[in-house]
């Protein structure tokens, strides 16, 4: 990767290579190669470009003095580029950003660390800091209970407990319960996650911390098998499975959210504004109730089974309406047809 | 990468640090190892030079050391160019790793990385395990998660890059930009003065010149590129104004003022009794509770009661009923 450097990138890494050294006296080549990321001998070529440095007037020097004898490197003389560069905007804003989102994180209990790193980092920034006011994050903290369960977990992670979960997975429309050995909580994209292994599903599972109903802490050691994981987030948390279902719809230009919502494996416009949607998903009780609420906004194609499933679910619900019309005649003596049209 | 710009770079910065005095760019070109003899190829490179140092954040001054000095001069104040002395207590230090990996892959990902080099070479210890790629499943085995909390933030919009230079930058954009529940687009001039993450989803704030009026985007609807339409700094956002909260106000959900009566099958309907008024057992109908809850926006609660299928049925009101009734005859039709 290091071939696609930049010549401004690489100067940016000698400029902070002298002083990552002298703020530490001495420090080994390999120690100083992992913290900059790059291979010994790339640390060793930028060592060697800084030693050469030469200013020809209106004397000839070498600024910069230093040897790394032993695999230790020491800078004995370094004219004036002792301290590192101050922040750029970008990089004052993206660390400050990133801190506001982190100090609303619930059940945080660093949080005054948080605020007492983004003060300091504010005055060092200086003017670079202003910017990063115009960017935010808002973390979803659903209500007073999810930051109640978001300190609990932390507790659990930090004491190794087993927790009980009460959990509702709205695909199903159902309460579940299960131990789960807590493994991290996630905070993508603002919304917070517990990851854990689940003992029911004896997989690694991901639950959203706004659709816990109830939460315990279990005095029983937490002890998630050695296949136990935490997934790869930066390559998304939802990742499509060989198990998956293949679902086609077929959405009417009021319908079109559906694709901004969900992601789709594909989308393809059709005529008037109406567009198909190919979703992948493990579990299709989810759509299902997604079809029955959009009506004749949407409509499943593929696989049959689902396209049937919403219909018998649709057929037995307008069951419902006709039995109570049957009766709201007989208690109101209101004709069928105002129920329906 | 040219090892020869990078040697040239290095020494000017070195040369302008370490002079207090303003140095021509004839005096800079005697100094510095690496510049042509040719006037007009050594002009070009030098402004293209000190292009780079001003992208990087090097604060380059011009100036004259006498008033009668015909030809500028360059320097670079230690001052300006020095990362103030920043001590960081071990509390402190450990969740600026953690900061670093929210936008890792993502925009500012760059950014980030950067920040973090230089407040190491300031010589703050951060945290080694948490700077460096956190081994995962899909890496070679596991690394402890000293906060047991992992945060990221993704940009998957396009548009974000462009929006945030612009923001940054005080620049006009105009993009082509898809309202909700419209297939055809329209073109839009914004000055932009923030962007916002809400629900997971990017928005740009600010004022729409073609409407005259503050106006929210959602990243995720602007189509095709956005293009800058004005200088650097010729955007003034006004006192006060709260990106966070234009924001909020344009997506918040309105108040639930309307109140539904259903009948819920026993043991389902879960999601709708975790947001009820109250439920009761139904005197009329065995194996059924009586639901009461509260709800915003009618179209959208008939198509989440609608979504619940035979499990549940709307009694009242008769607005909502006649919704979810259209759907499920909507799915048939």
């Amino acid at each position: 990767m290091s071939n696609l450097v930049t010549s401004t990138e690489r100067l940016q890494r000698l400029l902070a290579l002298v002083p990552y050294v002298m703020s530490r006296k001495a420090v080994g080549l390999a120690e100083t190669a992992a913290a900059f990321g790059v291979s010994e001998r790339e640390l060793v070529d930028d060592l060697n470009l800084l030693w050469c440095v030469e200013l020809r007037a209106p004397d000839p020097y070498c600024p910069i003095d230093l040897s790394y004898e032993g695999g230790e490197i020491v800078v004995s003389q370094a004219e004036s580029m002792g301290r590192p560069l101050r922040l750029a905007v970008d990089e004052a804003s993206a660390m400050l950003v990133a801190l506001r989102m982190l100090a609303e994180v619930p059940g945080l209990e660093d949080r005054s660390a948080m605020s007492r790193l983004i003060a300091k980092l504010e005055a060092a920034a200086g003017e670079a800091a202003a910017v990063s006011a115009q960017v935010a994050v808002q973390v979803d903290i659903p209500d007073d209970d999810a930051e109640e369960y978001a300190a609990q977990i932390r507790a659990a992670l930090t004491a190794r407990r087993r927790v009980h979960l009460r959990y509702y997975v709205p695909g199903r429309d159902e309460a579940t319960e299960r131990d789960v050995d807590p493994m991290r909580l996630l905070v993508v994209d603002g919304r917070p996650y517990l990851e854990g292994w689940c003992l029911r599903a004896e997989g690694m599972r991901l639950f959203r911390l706004d659709r816990v109903l109830g939460l315990d802490v279990l005095d029983v050691p937490s002890a998630p098998p050695a296949e136990a994981l935490p997934v790869d987030i930066d390559q998304g948390l939802f990742r499509p499975s060989p198990d998956d279902v293949l679902v086609v719809l077929e959405l009417s230009a009021a319908g079109r959210w559906v694709a901004e919502y969900y992601p789709c494996e594909s989308v393809t416009d059709l005529a008037d504004g109406r567009l198909r949607v190919v979703l992948r998903t493990p579990d299709t009780g989810w759509v299902r109730r997604l079809a029955l609420g959009l009506g004749e906004d949407g409509r499943v194609i593929s696989p049959p089974s689902l396209v049937t499933g919403v219909r018998e679910a649709a057929s037995a619900a307008l069951a419902n309406y006709v039995a109570l019309s049957q009766v709201m005649h007989g208690l109101t003596a209101e004709p069928a047809e105002t129920v329906y049209r | 990468m040219s090892k020869r710009k990078t040697e040239r770079l290095l020494g000017l910065v070195v040369c302008l640090l370490s002079t207090r005095r303003y140095l021509t760019a004839e005096q800079i070109r005697e100094a510095v190892p690496g510049y042509p003899e040719q006037d007009d190829l050594f002009k070009r490179m030098f402004e293209r030079d000190k292009e780079d140092l001003r992208d990087l954040g090097v604060p380059l001054e011009t100036g004259v050391n006498h008033p009668f000095d015909d030809d500028p001069g360059y320097r670079i104040r230690q001052q300006a160019y020095e990362l103030p002395e920043l001590r960081l207590e071990a509390d402190e230090a450990a969740v600026l790793g953690l900061a670093a990996r929210v936008w890792r892959r993502a925009e500012l990902a760059g950014a980030a990385a950067g920040a973090l080099l230089k407040l190491r070479a300031a010589g703050i210890e951060a945290d080694p395990e948490t700077a460096q790629s956190a081994k995962t499943a899909d890496g070679d085995g596991h690394s402890p998660v000293p906060h047991g909390i992992e945060p990221r933030l993704g940009t998957p919009e396009p548009s974000f890059g462009p929006l945030w230079e612009a923001v940054r930058d005080r620049r006009p954009v105009t993009f082509s930009y898809r309202a909700a529940g419209r297939s055809d687009q329209q073109r839009r001039e914004l000055e932009p003065w923030g962007v916002v993450n809400r629900h997971g989803r990017w928005y740009v704030a600010g004022w729409d010149r073609g409407r005259n009026a503050t106006r929210v985007f959602r990243l995720g609807r602007i189509a095709g590129p956005v293009k800058f339409c004005g200088p650097s700094g010729s955007v003034a956002v006004p006192d006060g104004a709260d990106v966070r909260e234009l924001v909020r106000d344009w997506d918040s959900a309105p108040a639930r003022e309307h109140t539904a009566v259903l009948r819920v099958r026993a043991g389902a309907g879960v999601g709708l009794r975790r947001h009820a008024v109250s439920v009761r057992a139904d005197d009329t109908a065995e194996g059924w509770d009586q639901v009461t809850t509260r709800y915003a926006d009618l179209g959208w609660f008939a198509d989440y009661a609608a979504s619940f299928g035979p499990d549940v049925v709307v009694l009242d009101p008769p607005d909502l009923r006649e919704a979810v009734i259209r759907r499920l005859k909507g799915v048939l039709a």
